[in-house]
């Protein structure tokens, strides 16, 4: 039985203004024809919005953070799959603490870890701003990649595997053919996830933007030092709803593999 | 003709702890042969062994006359039948049986025609375009027979199959799986800890105990003639005796201790050399309600006929078609099961008799 507690639904509602409110005061003040952000807005206009478009530092950061991402992504996958099947798939000397080295990157503050970064890759090895970015991203992708793929992989019978092998198939084929497609979600889900930590990042790439090389949430910082007009309000509503669609896609994936677990 | 052997095996996962040591077993052509035991005795790393799951550290597979040590497990073209099915979940039931075939470039006429037929023995005929997920347990382990036999494999290997489905279509299973070994002559290799289904269906059956096969015979000659302790305690034999002193006479063993003495005749289950110790299921004692005190002389008789023992029931417990009990004598408690109408109150005087030719020697 359901038991009304009029305290309860009070605190409840108080959170969700709580968490909500900010992102419905951001998104009312995209609308602001004006070239102050105000709250409520003084009527509706989606020059701001358009404003984005016009900004040429915008465009080119968004692609600069696409490329990062997609680079990092790439090679989060390709260390990442390896680790997470030797990880699932075998006992060895010393998993617990492969295992621990392949999360640690979540452990460490993230400033530290773009500090350290720095340091080596840029000030200590002289490697370009775009190969650090690469670097830096794989890094903190890596961790996510590895623990999302590797879940994915503890549902996934392995005697399937022995099955192909039984019946003929090579090694290396099988884990294409058979266990590849039955860790696809797990993938996918993995993809957006790094995406969206490699995204929306600033402590990693802070360090390693300069002229002429920065990614999209540090080229909405700098721009903020220098405007207070509704642009950044107008970026915020594109993001959150580019990754309410992503955060959706997930879902969807995880939520139909746990129902067909068996 | 000897099919398959394994000759000084030795399979271990550690540099100490070996799951098997000098391990042989042959396996003659077109047998059905089980490996039974408790679990952790080394029946299923035999099986992956033979699968080429498993390397051994040393020691010699043979195959049709060639070695098979070396050989990797996707060029043996054994088939191997899991207990979890091991079904390719995101492919068709007509492409999970295909599967092997497609390995081996057969023409997709000669697939189509082989499917069909293969399920069509395993009675799933209709169910090509469903997936794993849609069939039922009995239905998936079906479809996993199915594709192991498509291949036409030279050995067929089952691991537990049957043990995730429930009672009912455990027996009907294991009735088809044996048809099929039969109608199709492949030999094979069947892994179980349940000792009924390993005497339903199998030619032979390998008992096996902490890595060594305690005895590999037909189930009816293990059923009857355990030839150890471990084999006896497993097929149901509750009830040893050891003796201190043996004599071998014509037709007949004398077992002597300082109060009584046994003579069993020699018969199929006897002929373990200078063993000294008997073995006995509980149905097989004769129990009579006994006045142990000899009226004339009030002393106890301890039993002077022919391997007889006096004493006193225990404890009793109902088991649906007879009673159980435990009697205490003179030469320790044994199990002892009969029909009857009422049981026997506790502290009854009863006298055992051990028909000879149900006694069985083990080492």
């Amino acid at each position: 039985m359901q038991e009304k507690n009029r305290g309860l639904a009070l605190f409840t509602l108080l959170v969700y203004v709580f968490l909500l409110s900010p992102l419905i005061i951001i998104a009312a003040t995209s609308f602001e024809p004006g070239t102050i952000m105000k709250f409520p807005p003084q009527g509706f206009s989606l020059k701001w919005y358009e404003n984005i478009f016009k900004q040429s530092l915008f465009m080119e950061t968004f692609k600069i953070s696409i490329i990062v991402s997609f680079v990092g992504n790439l090679l989060a996958l390709l260390l990442g799959i390896p680790a997470a099947y030797a990880l699932s798939r075998f006992d060895f000397r010393g998993k617990e603490a492969w295992n621990a080295v392949f999360i640690s990157p979540v452990l460490i503050p993230g400033i530290v870890m773009g500090f350290t970064m720095l340091k080596y890759l840029v000030v200590t090895y002289h490697l370009p701003m775009m190969p650090a970015l690469f670097i830096g991203h794989t890094v903190i992708m890596l961790p996510f990649t590895i623990r999302v793929i590797a879940s994915s992989l503890s549902n996934f019978d392995f005697s399937v595997e022995e099955a192909a092998l039984s019946l003929g198939m090579n090694r290396l084929r099988t884990f294409f053919v058979v266990v590849l497609p039955n860790i696809k979600s797990g993938i996918i889900a993995a993809v957006i996830i790094a995406f969206l930590d490699s995204f929306n990042n600033v402590e990693i790439s802070v360090f390693m933007t300069g002229p002429g090389v920065s990614t999209f949430p540090i080229q909405m910082l700098s721009y903020l030092e220098n405007h207070f007009d509704p642009t950044l309000a107008a970026i915020s509503v594109l993001l959150m709803l580019l990754t309410a669609v992503l955060i959706f896609i997930i879902e969807r994936l995880l939520g139909l593999s746990y129902f067909t677990k068996r | 003709m000897t099919l398959l052997a394994l000759e000084n095996v030795s399979v271990a996962y550690d540099h100490q702890h070996y799951i098997l040591r000098d391990f042989n077993l042959n396996i003659e052509r077109g047998q059905f042969i089980s490996l039974l035991g408790p679990s952790g005795c080394g029946k299923t790393t035999t099986l992956r062994l033979i699968a080429g799951f498993l390397e051994a550290k040393s020691g010699q597979f043979t195959f049709n006359g060639k070695n098979y040590t070396k050989v990797p497990v996707n060029k043996r073209n054994f088939g191997f039948v899991f207990q979890s099915y091991a079904l390719f979940p995101h492919l068709s039931i007509f492409e999970n049986v295909a599967f092997g075939l497609r390995l081996r470039k057969v023409s997709d006429s000669e697939i189509a025609k082989r499917v069909s037929r293969m399920l069509e023995i395993v009675s799933l005929t209709g169910y090509e375009k469903r997936f794993p997920k849609e069939l039922s347990g009995g239905q998936k382990q079906r479809v996993a027979i199915a594709r192991a036999l498509v291949i036409e494999p030279d050995l067929l290997l089952f691991d537990e199959p049957l043990s995730n489905l429930d009672a009912n279509l455990r027996v009907n299973m294991r009735v088809e799986i044996r048809r099929i070994q039969q109608e199709l002559g492949i030999t094979t290799v069947y892994v179980s800890h349940d000792q009924e289904e390993c005497f339903s269906i199998s030619d032979q059956v390998a008992i096996m105990n902490n890595g060594v096969i305690e005895q590999l015979d037909r189930p009816s000659t293990i059923f009857k003639y355990p030839r150890t302790e471990f084999v006896a305690k497993f097929i149901g034999f509750s009830n040893f005796i050891e003796f201190a002193y043996r004599e071998d006479r014509d037709g007949e063993i004398w077992l002597k201790d300082k109060a009584t003495s046994f003579r069993v005749p020699k018969h199929a289950g006897t002929d373990k050399s200078g063993g000294r110790k008997i073995a006995i299921r509980p149905e097989d004692i004769n129990i009579t309600a006994d006045s142990p005190f000899i009226p004339s002389t009030g002393q106890i008789d301890t039993g002077k006929e022919l391997n007889q023992v006096a004493g006193a029931v225990m404890v009793s417990t109902f088991l649906g078609r007879s009673y159980q009990y435990v009697v205490r004598t003179e030469m320790g408690d044994f199990t002892v099961n009969r029909e009857m109408e009422e049981p026997y109150a506790n502290g009854q005087k009863v006298l055992l008799t051990f028909p000879g030719d149900k006694l069985v020697i083990v080492n």
